[in-house]
């Protein structure tokens, strides 16, 4: 037998035969054919349909609710209000696997007296038919009496302000200290202060959410569901009363998530409304539900005070992050945690002290979205950057360059990066990458900016994360992966047949992934927090190495030769040098097979496990590593209507090691997309929280009219600790983006818009100096 | 109030009730179980619903069923000739043109309409021509790339066979 396999080993010199290359995807004929069954396509004889009734006011107390007419129309089989429900409640914290306690922030189910946000539900309706759902919706009566509401975190924190959660609606703060912040601004020749602030804004996935629930023959509620997070199924169980192996969760192929499946959202209702029933039920939001039923963004105001030496050296930081959680708690302390540590950016600050506070609102909940808390902080601390080269008289990119944090140094929490630290060189090819300058012309101007970010793959390492998977091989020689990873669009359940066939040298037509079934396939955790990749492939990675490590013992046995001549590609064994030694892999794992030789395993990877960061001061290990990069781009300004074009985007990554390159082109090409509507024309409107954007008619999102082709520049460090060095990717596409494109507007007009988005009325406010 | 439509669905005349008020997308995922196309929206934004009616693109979510009465509609379902795949959907998998999948059905009917009557696009007649199709994954880049080489005479072998 080979040495234990290190998944952290040293990979430079390792060569790849189906990592790093861009493979078709397992996913990709099914999608392209339409023949992919997503969770809506999915229907069950005798299936209710369900509706959710919402309330149109943000806040109000429900002070009658009469259910009566709508649970006598013919064909509603049933009708749940919150007195149905008396002792239940629906947990909201991250999910967890080691058992780790939650947080206090369960949360009504339904609306008992309280209603906090426009949307919350008031009512569930299971029927015959969709119509008959939503004609039992309007026989409803109920009276809401208006409760009086704050709608903005500022507000929020004033001392008599209406509460909305706990007693004075701080749902959250993180402080994080780090050498001398006094003497640091003692020690600048100049201090920057400004103040920028960021917007709620939509996931906007095309497929809203949506599931099918049935209670089978053990009594076990399964549910087929577009999620991000199968081990929803113990909150799910929690909730409505059940063990926690009486849940079952089937997640298909999902529509697109970027944070927004990440919490609940259909599950509870479906799995309530299965067990009274004992029908199967299915329901599906409308966009408009969806808008109005999942977290958004949350909005951050950031102040960035920063004392600088001359020679561009910063001495000192100190910034202070407000975020408004909306009307309950969800993951807001999790994503302000994350925004507090990356608030300095990919930079080495000495002198640090970061005040992060999120605050509770009667606006819409905030939770996930790719960037966490992350994306927002690179709003501000990109921004701040131009704003101190310009102040101090110094290149932009000369300011970072003397700034930069590098290999082993130590991040604000205090600890020193293991793997490569490639920004500088991400950021000198992104910004050289973007060639001659478009010449500006008439009313149209041009201009450049530049962000770079240090973001986090991998869960916080306080979370105690692990994930499974498990991997097979046939008589036939084929391969079986089993894990139950979600799928959410970037190619998850692919990466890992690509895992597996590389380490056990057959083709990609030969396996096959089954994932995200809660009862069926090892848990492997949840898809966020770009983690995927980096503990189910090393999971998978794990498994595969243990096979392959069998197989290779008895090839060798019977070859005669060292284990470590054995060689496997192409679904053949063959021996080093040694010509007459050969066998098809599938003749192979038959002798394995009449001999008894486990041909499958089991594998867990666990991520660095560590206690939480110290309160005080902020210091400790808060995640396993960093991925860095940086996005450049050119604009064109018509000063005439405001209007911003983007000419040119580049974005360059270290990935550690592409698994698949077109994937990985994917996410950086889709993060630039994302991250130009979050910077020019999306935006969640409340007004007194109540939504004015229902509809993808009025929360716009970029179109293939409004992109320009994406550069992409991808470095392969191999420094990771994902499989064969790998790094995430999925949020760092994402963050550098809407700075990088607010940095190219300022330099454009010469003046900056400090709140996200950048509309042309913003644009054209600005430049006639108008406030 | 149910209404017999006749109509032909990817080549072949379908006899079917249908509500009424049912939109087209509804007759075809719901009553006739082709549920490749997908809706998104249900108010015409996002064009993952999209199908041909009489060989124009049209999200089906916001025409009524009774409307394609008579009418000649193409699905995804009809796109390729059993194992052999249009060159749309060979580039589309082979270049990376897919990521949740969600909006894939709609664009390759709205780029095959493209290549029907503009077989030589240019990559701003392609952005036109899918700019009613949303997605939110790919940034559209590989989508336009694919859709570029089905028309430079994109080799459409079976899927998975190369």
């Amino acid at each position: 037998m080979s040495a234990p396999f290190d998944p952290n080993r040293n990979l430079a010199n390792v060569s790849l035969r189906h990592v790093g290359k861009p493979l078709v995807r397992t996913d990709a004929p099914g999608k392209a054919t339409g023949r992919t069954p997503y969770a809506g396509d999915y229907v069950m004889p005798g299936m209710l349909h369900a509706k959710v009734l919402r309330s149109p006011m943000p806040s109000a107390r429900l002070v009658r609710l009469d259910v009566s007419k709508a649970r006598a129309l013919e064909g509603v089989a049933l009708v749940l209000t919150a007195r149905d429900l008396p002792d239940r409640l629906a947990p909201t914290d991250i999910p967890g696997q080691t058992g780790q306690t939650r947080l206090k922030t369960d949360q009504q189910i339904l609306v008992r007296e309280r209603v906090r946000y426009h949307g919350e539900p008031l009512a569930l309706i299971a029927a015959e038919s969709v119509d008959v759902a939503e004609k039992a919706m309007s026989l409803i009566d109920y009276d809401l009496e208006p409760w009086p509401g704050v709608f903005d975190p500022e507000s929020a924190m004033r001392p008599g302000a209406p509460v909305v959660q706990g007693t004075d609606n701080i749902v959250a703060r993180h402080a994080i200290g780090k050498g001398d912040i006094d003497a640091g601004f003692a020690a600048a020749d100049m201090v920057v202060e400004r103040t920028y602030r960021t917007q709620f804004i939509e996931h906007a996935f095309l497929e809203p959410e949506v599931g099918l629930a049935w209670v089978d023959e053990n009594d076990v509620v399964n549910i087929r569901v577009s999620t991000q997070v199968i081990e929803h199924f113990r909150f799910i169980a929690d909730a409505i009363g059940v063990p926690h192996n009486k849940v079952r969760i089937m997640g298909a192929l999902v529509g697109g998530g970027f944070g927004g499946k990440e919490d609940i959202t259909v599950e509870i209702y479906l799995a309530l409304l299965a067990k009274h029933t004992g029908r199967p039920v299915r329901l599906e939001f409308t966009r408009e539900d969806s808008f109005v039923g999942h977290g958004k963004r949350h909005p951050f105001i950031l102040t960035y005070k920063t004392g600088v030496k001359r020679n561009g050296k910063i001495t000192a930081l100190d910034v202070r992050l407000v975020s408004d959680a909306g009307a309950y708690v969800f993951l807001s302390p999790y994503v302000l945690l994350y925004g507090a540590i990356a608030a300095p950016g990919p930079y080495l600050i000495e002198n640090l002290k970061v005040d992060a506070v999120s605050v509770a609102t009667n606006n819409m909940y905030t939770s996930a979205f790719r960037g966490f808390g992350s994306a927002q902080a690179c709003v501000a601390y990109e921004q701040q950057m131009d704003e101190v080269a310009q102040a101090i008289g110094i290149d932009r990119l000369d300011l970072r360059r003397r700034n930069y944090l590098k290999t082993g140094e130590p991040t604000a929490t205090g600890y020193r990066v293991p793997s490569a630290v490639w920004t500088e060189r991400c950021a000198d090819i992104a910004w050289q990458a973007l060639g001659e300058k478009t010449p500006a012309k008439g009313a149209i101007r041009i201009g450049r900016g530049l962000a770079a970010y240090q973001q986090s793959y991998g869960r916080l390492t306080f979370l105690h994360d692990t994930s499974e998977a498990w991997v097979g091989v046939e008589v036939d020689g084929t391969v079986i992966v089993r894990s139950g990873v979600t799928d959410i669009g970037a190619g998850q359940a692919s990466a890992l047949a690509q895992i597996a066939i590389e380490v056990l040298g057959v083709n990609m037509e030969n396996v096959v992934v089954y994932n995200s079934d809660s009862a069926v396939t090892p848990l492997a955790g949840t898809t966020t927090a770009t983690r995927a990749l980096y503990m189910t492939g090393n999971a998978a990675r794990v498994a595969a190495e243990a096979v392959r490590g069998r197989l290779v013992a008895r090839a060798a046995k019977a070859f005669g030769v060292p284990v470590d001549d054995v060689v496997l590609a192409d679904n053949k064994v063959s021996a080093l040098d040694r010509p007459d030694k050969a066998m098809s892999f599938a003749d192979l794992v038959r002798l394995c097979a009449t001999e008894g030789i486990q041909r499958s395993e089991l594998a867990m990877f666990r991520a660095p496990f560590t206690d939480r960061l110290d309160p005080a001061t902020g210091q400790g290990q808060a995640f396993a590593d960093f991925t860095y990069g940086a996005h450049a781009i050119e604009v064109a300004v018509d000063t005439e209507t405001g209007e911003v074009t983007v000419l040119k985007s580049v974005a360059c990554h270290d990935v550690g090691q592409c698994i698949n390159p077109a994937a990985v082109e994917g996410q950086i090409e889709g993060g630039a997309a994302q991250g130009q509507g979050y910077a020019l024309s999306e935006e969640m409107i409340y007004r007194e929280g109540r939504l004015m954007t229902p509809s993808l008619s009025e929360y716009l999102i970029p179109t293939a009219m409004d992109v320009p082709v994406v550069k992409s520049i991808i470095l392969e460090s191999r420094s990771g600790v994902g499989p064969f060095g790998a790094k995430g990717i999925g949020e760092p596409a994402l963050t550098p983006v809407a700075p990088a494109i607010a940095n190219a507007v300022a330099d454009a007009i010469g003046r900056r818009i400090h709140d996200l988005p950048i509309t042309p009325e913003k644009v054209v406010r600005a430049l006639h100096g108008i406030d | 109030m149910r209404k017999a439509l006749e109509l032909t669905v990817n080549g072949e005349s379908v006899s079917v009730m249908a509500d009424t008020r049912d939109t087209l997308l509804d007759l075809l995922r719901d009553r006739l179980g082709l549920t490749g196309s997908k809706e998104g929206c249900g108010n015409g934004n996002c064009g993952a619903c999209t199908v041909l009616l009489d060989g124009q693109p049209v999200n089906a979510c916001i025409v009524f069923a009774c409307e394609a009465e008579g009418s000649d509609v193409s699905t995804i379902e009809g796109v390729a000739a059993g194992d052999r795949l249009h060159a749309v959907q060979q580039a589309l998998i082979e270049l990376g043109g897919t990521q949740c999948g969600f909006c894939t059905p709609g664009i390759v009917i709205a780029a095959r309409a493209l290549l029907e009557r503009n077989p030589r696009p240019t990559p701003h007649e392609i952005r036109a021509a899918i700019a009613g199709n949303l997605c939110r994954c790919t940034g559209y880049d590989k989508i336009v790339a694919a859709i570029e080489a089905a028309a430079g005479g994109y080799d459409a072998a079976p899927a998975g066979k190369r």
